[in-house]
């Protein structure tokens, strides 16, 4: 024991190391979120923060709840597929509340969104030069949007 | 009383720092708890790939002008999270594809109609990387991955050094010009948590692209993908993206 009489050095030594020790433990404290690094190295609540952003689109089982006649006519031709808030637009609010009017499309501009010709379109999908086939007549006058043959 | 001994006061300090920090972690610990969850959303349960089939894309730019308006995207430009791009490629000059994509393709494309020139359009997006670049670079872990595989942005956390736009090899960051902080494409992590498609897949009326679970083994992703000859884009990045391409030509980089 006597070897080691003069310790008081390494107890100064370790008192540096605890107050080093504390100075980092209190500044991480101090400048990391205190989600951070519980799920991964980053803040959990970031997760909640994107999940909160509000709807803006219902989507089709939203009109479908509604508008299930619609729904009927459209299943069996070609614009099965189109989702209703392609031409409607964007409807969280009337999904919401009924009493928000939604927009009904002009026919001509939104049948022209997708039906301009345009060699860079697949094949099979049809086109017509608007002007030449119909000039100013509106679309509606022959094809119904919903069921758009002939 | 005696004046302050100077080994005795650094004592006390050193003892009070040591316990006041030590309390501190452990009531941090404590009162954290677990994140707040959305309910009957198991995240680990999940992990989302999207499949593009581009024969099918029209380029009407529907789902450029819906993901703005989901995600409230600025209009300026060069925002977007996802764009159109127009392929035109002259047979007698294949190296160098003319690629076109005004406006991110927002307010669709002035038509092309030159006989003898391939042109297709190839719809992009963040490709949700499993080893992403850009979660890599971040210094401060603003930007991540979920345990879900969608690569997200913490913008209270992001200090807008700009490092991942230049990480990300397909240009699918931008800076948002109000917060000045790093944006992308989210999978619209907000719906696609509450059972929703993303904006741009409700909106394509071509069904030109869909959201798919490969954690779910009754999706129909997973026939898609053993049925089609799908691509990644830029596949030697080994970013192994999630973003899978049906119908891609080569010239698509």
């Amino acid at each position: 024991m006597a070897r080691f009489s003069s310790y008081e050095h390494l107890l100064r030594l370790a008192a540096l190391f605890a107050v080093g020790i504390a100075l980092f433990a209190g500044l991480r404290w101090l400048l990391v979120p205190a989600d951070y690094g519980l799920i991964g190295p980053y803040r959990a609540s970031a997760l909640t923060q994107n999940q909160a952003h509000p709807i803006v689109y219902a989507g089709r089982l939203a009109c479908i709840d509604c508008h299930s006649d619609v729904a009927d006519v459209l299943k069996a031709n070609a614009h099965a597929r189109v989702g209703c808030e392609s031409c409607h637009g964007a409807l969280a609010a009337h999904a919401a509340d009924p009493g928000v009017t939604a927009m009904r499309p002009d026919v001509r501009t939104t049948c022209a969104i997708c039906h301009v010709p345009d060699t860079a379109k697949p094949a099979g999908f049809k086109t017509v030069n608007f002007a030449e086939h119909a000039g100013a007549e509106s679309c509606s006058s022959c094809h119904q949007p919903h069921a758009p043959r002939p | 009383m005696p004046p302050p001994d100077r080994r005795a006061f650094l004592l006390q300090t050193g003892k009070l720092l040591v316990l006041t920090a030590s309390a501190a972690a452990a009531w941090d610990y404590v009162m954290a708890g677990e994140p707040e969850k959305t309910p009957d959303y198991d995240a680990a349960a999940h992990w989302w790939a999207m499949v593009i089939d581009v024969e099918r894309c029209i380029g009407c730019g529907l789902c450029v002008r819906a993901c703005k308006t989901e995600n409230h995207v600025s209009l300026e430009p060069d925002c977007f999270r996802t764009w159109v791009e127009r392929y035109e490629i002259d047979p007698d000059d294949p190296d160098h594809p003319h690629v076109t994509s005004p406006n991110g393709g927002y307010d669709g494309f002035p038509p092309v109609t030159n006989e003898g020139v391939k042109t297709f359009f190839v719809p992009k997006l963040c490709n949700q990387c499993a080893d992403s670049p850009c979660v890599q670079v971040c210094p401060v872990g603003a930007t991540f991955q979920t345990p879900d595989g969608v690569v997200l942005v913490d913008k209270d956390y992001c200090l807008g050094c700009r490092y991942c736009v230049q990480a990300c090899p397909y240009g699918c960051r931008y800076i948002d010009p109000e917060t000045h902080t790093a944006d992308k494409c989210t999978l619209c992590y907000h719906r696609i948590t509450r059972g929703l498609k993303p904006a741009c897949v409700e909106i394509c009326p071509t069904g030109a692209r869909s959201l798919g679970d490969l954690k779910d083994p009754n999706d129909p992703i997973h026939e898609f993908l053993r049925t089609h000859k799908v691509h990644v884009l830029k596949p030697q990045m080994a970013t192994h993206p999630k973003t899978f391409y049906n119908g891609l030509d080569g010239a698509v980089r």
